[in-house]
């Protein structure tokens, strides 16, 4: 036995739960989620009880609501049966360890970062497996230089160890409770691993703040939970995800981000992300801004098979403003659901809104947003644009913008636009030597412009070539 | 010096029971010359043009249309060029393998590509019809070592990008870009700009006259460039236009309803189109004469025959 526990202190977080989980037959037998799992989640980490706490209410919540079936229009959730969801921790785990060896992985992930023209040993750090050498190399330098600073930037399971009285304050209290939808509530009760961010008064973080997602060797990464602090007047860009696919044998990713944007700050964040195609990807990201503070989210969301996600903004303070930039790509079965909501509380508040969708193959893409302008908002702005680009005739897309306008002295504008690929456009571009496919990617990197432009130059050419490989069909 | 020959060209809309334009058109065009094609409205001039490029809103019943190379047109590709890859079935072509033998297309109402500025367009094009050039003149032995190439994939980081060979380097086409502009009194910003969107209409016409003088081809053929244009602006683009041929040895197709941007390019051909043929060619006297008494008469040369 004690070999074993010697054993076991070696081997990583993900290997002892999958022990535990064989010691304990009622657990493993059990399906659906309980309490039980989540205590032997929150005890693997070592959680204060207060966590574990919070998971339990969490748990409870989830248990309670219903799933949403009732948009119109949204993405069919039939498939995702909660039931099953803790038995699919199982593959993970399962796989992580043999992770190592790159011929496991799936074959559109490992199309996809060939296609990308990664070599192996990047493509092993990408897929989360060996050590991230740039990334790693940033991180560390940065922790560094801003630790005089007082800018913590860490893992957030390391959060909940190391700064627990900042975590406690804000990690789904105030800006994501796990009440806030079905998703959020098991978000809140099994979540893990993630990015802390906090940055304090009058300090401005001039690079970004790089994370990449560690599914594989996070273990159920699927459920990461990003918390950002931002005090009054300082300044950081968050940019989550490489551009890379997770390796994914579940089919459920559930992430939380919350933002706190105090007075007079600016936090940008902004991801990449691709998921793989049998992704049911159901998020809630939302972001709380103080007087004059201001927030931008920027995203591109490829892959998955359905998509739910309306990054949003509540602006409490007078003079806070929120820019939100996003795109999607839906191909063949993939249907994506996604848009913004705003809420202004307060006068003076203004927001933008763009968004840009692209459907091909009978995909599918919805824009659904939602602004609300508050009794006592006065002389606030909002601006709503939504672009979709169909490739033919098979392909949706949808817009539903709501607006909830409760104030006179507003300035609202919204401004929607669906058009196919032009026959006439694509002809102009081969009629120059473009071919057929280089003049569609060409209006299609120009569609998606106004996103690559915010972001930095290397995720704006990985954001680019992803689109060019889901033009091509090959990610499968 | 290239030829653009059309015999017999027959097309019509492509779609069942689709309207049929093109009656029967023939047109032979050298590079260095220039012919102006008029003729009323729905005489089948545009449809001519779309024709050529290889639009497929229009299906070709019957007729060529064929482009034939000389020494002077083929200077470029490293190996000699044989008999059979000097004459091209331009039907048998994607309008990008046409525009890379030389075809280009002005457009009357040139699409606007947001997103996507003039410097970043114009030199994908230019590389595109590159690279386009050199498959259609490489012998197929090769050309399967090269797809064996392409798919043995990439050695270099995706953030370094494949190596571009033999590719025109950045600085090296804004160069190029810069004073081909210039030739057209264009304004640097141009430069930096969405193709063609928000421009003004006599700012499409001059983009189109500046892509031809950039993409160098043999035969330009142009859609009504001169409509809508202001009197400085007209100026601006025939000089663009005469340079074409002067400069390039251009042959050029110069479609038009009006005798005025004649004054400006002189023509070496001026032909008339009724009813999907060619009713009447002539010299630049032609052109005038058509100002001076219209269409009628041609139309009812064109009856008294039939």
């Amino acid at each position: 036995m004690s070999s074993d526990q010697d054993h076991l202190k070696e081997t990583d977080t993900e290997a002892r739960f999958e022990f535990k989980k064989e010691e304990r037959s009622s657990f493993q037998a059990e399906k659906g989620l309980t309490e039980e799992t989540i205590r032997v989640i929150s005890e693997d980490k070592g959680e204060p009880e207060w966590m574990l706490k919070r998971r339990l209410r969490a748990l409870e919540q989830f248990q309670e609501m219903p799933m949403p079936t009732d948009w119109p229009g949204q993405p069919d959730l039939s498939e995702v049966d909660v039931n099953e969801i803790i038995p699919y921790i199982r593959p993970d785990v399962e796989t992580r360890e043999s992770v190592d060896d790159w011929t496991d992985l799936p074959d559109d992930i490992k199309d996809t970062f060939d296609k990308l023209g990664i070599p192996e040993a990047e493509k092993n750090a990408l897929s989360g497996v060996g050590a991230q050498y740039e990334s790693e190399v940033v991180y560390q330098n940065m922790q560094e230089q801003w630790e005089e600073k007082g800018v913590i930037f860490c893992n957030m399971d390391e959060a909940v160890q190391e700064h627990g009285d900042l975590v406690r304050e804000h990690f789904m209290t105030k800006c994501v409770p796990p009440s806030d939808n079905k998703f959020a509530a098991l978000h809140g009760a099994i979540w893990s691993g993630g990015s802390f961010v906090y940055v304090p008064e009058d300090t401005t973080v001039e690079m970004p703040v790089q994370a990449y997602f560690r599914m594989n060797s996070e273990g159920m990464g699927q459920f990461e939970h990003t918390l950002i602090i931002a005090e009054e007047n300082s300044e950081v860009h968050y940019i989550e995800g490489c551009s890379a696919p997770k390796y994914s044998a579940f089919n459920l990713h559930s992430g939380g981000v919350e933002v706190f944007v105090g007075e007079g700050a600016h936090v940008q964040y902004s991801t990449v992300q691709n998921w793989s195609k049998n992704t049911y990807n159901l998020n809630t990201k939302r972001a709380l801004v103080e007087a004059d503070g201001r927030m931008e989210w920027i995203s591109g969301s490829m892959g998955s098979k359905a998509t739910m996600l309306y990054p949003s903004t509540v602006l409490k303070g007078p003079g806070a403003s929120d820019n939100h930039i996003t795109i999607a790509f839906a191909g063949e079965g993939q249907n994506i659901d996604t848009g913004a909501k705003v809420y202004h509380n307060a006068p003076e508040t203004k927001s933008t809104i763009e968004s840009k969708s692209i459907s091909k193959d009978g995909g599918r893409t919805n824009y659904r947003g939602l602004v609300h302008i508050a009794d006592g908002a006065a002389d606030s702005s909002t601006s709503v644009e939504c672009d979709a680009l169909m490739f033919d005739n098979e392909s949706t897309s949808d817009t539903m913008p709501y607006m909830e306008i409760n104030e006179s002295t507003v300035d609202v504008a919204h401004e929607a636009t669906v058009g196919k690929i032009g026959d006439e456009d694509v002809f102009y571009l081969q009629s120059r030597g473009l071919d057929d496919d280089d003049a569609k990617q060409m209006i299609v990197s120009g569609f998606i412009e106004p996103i690559t432009e915010e972001l930095p130059i290397e995720y704006a050419v990985e954001l680019n070539r992803l689109v060019e490989l889901e033009m091509e069909g090959s990610l499968g | 010096m290239a030829t653009l020959q059309i015999n017999n060209l027959h097309a019509k809309v492509a779609e069942e029971g689709g309207e049929s334009i093109l009656r029967g058109v023939d047109l032979e065009v050298n590079s260095g010359e220039i012919h102006a094609l008029m003729g009323p409205n729905g005489s089948g001039k545009s449809t001519t043009a779309k024709v050529i490029a290889g639009h497929p809103a229009y299906e070709v019943t019957d007729g060529e249309i064929t482009l034939v190379l000389d020494d002077e047109d083929v200077a470029d590709i490293d190996e000699e060029v044989p008999a059979e890859k000097r004459e091209w079935d331009l039907l048998a072509l994607e309008p990008n393998e046409r525009a890379a033998l030389g075809i280009f297309l002005g457009f009357q109402y040139p699409a606007e590509i947001e997103g996507v500025t003039m410097t970043n367009f114009l030199r994908q094009a230019l590389n595109a019809k590159a690279e386009e050039r050199e498959e259609l003149f490489e012998d197929e032995d090769e050309d399967e070592a090269e797809a064996d190439e392409e798919e043995s994939g990439y050695d270099t980081s995706p953030m370094e990008g494949n190596p571009d060979d033999g590719e025109i380097g950045v600085a090296e086409f804004q160069q190029l870009l810069k004073e081909k502009m210039e030739l057209l009194d264009m304004d640097e910003k141009f430069a930096q700009r969405y193709l063609n969107a928000g421009f003004s209409g006599g700012e499409k016409k001059q983009n189109e006259v500046l892509q031809a003088a950039i993409l160098e081809p043999a035969i330009a053929v142009l859609d009504e460039i001169d409509s809508g244009l202001d009197i400085d602006r007209l100026q601006d683009v025939s000089e663009g236009i005469n340079a074409l041929r002067d400069e390039q040895g251009t042959g050029v197709l110069q479609i038009t309803h009006y005798q005025r941007i004649l004054d400006y390019v002189e023509p070496d051909h001026v032909h008339v189109m009724i009813d999907g043929k060619i009713a009447e060619s002539g010299g630049a006297d032609l052109a005038e004469k058509l100002e001076d008494e219209g269409y009628d008469w041609v139309r009812e040369q064109v009856y008294e025959t039939a």
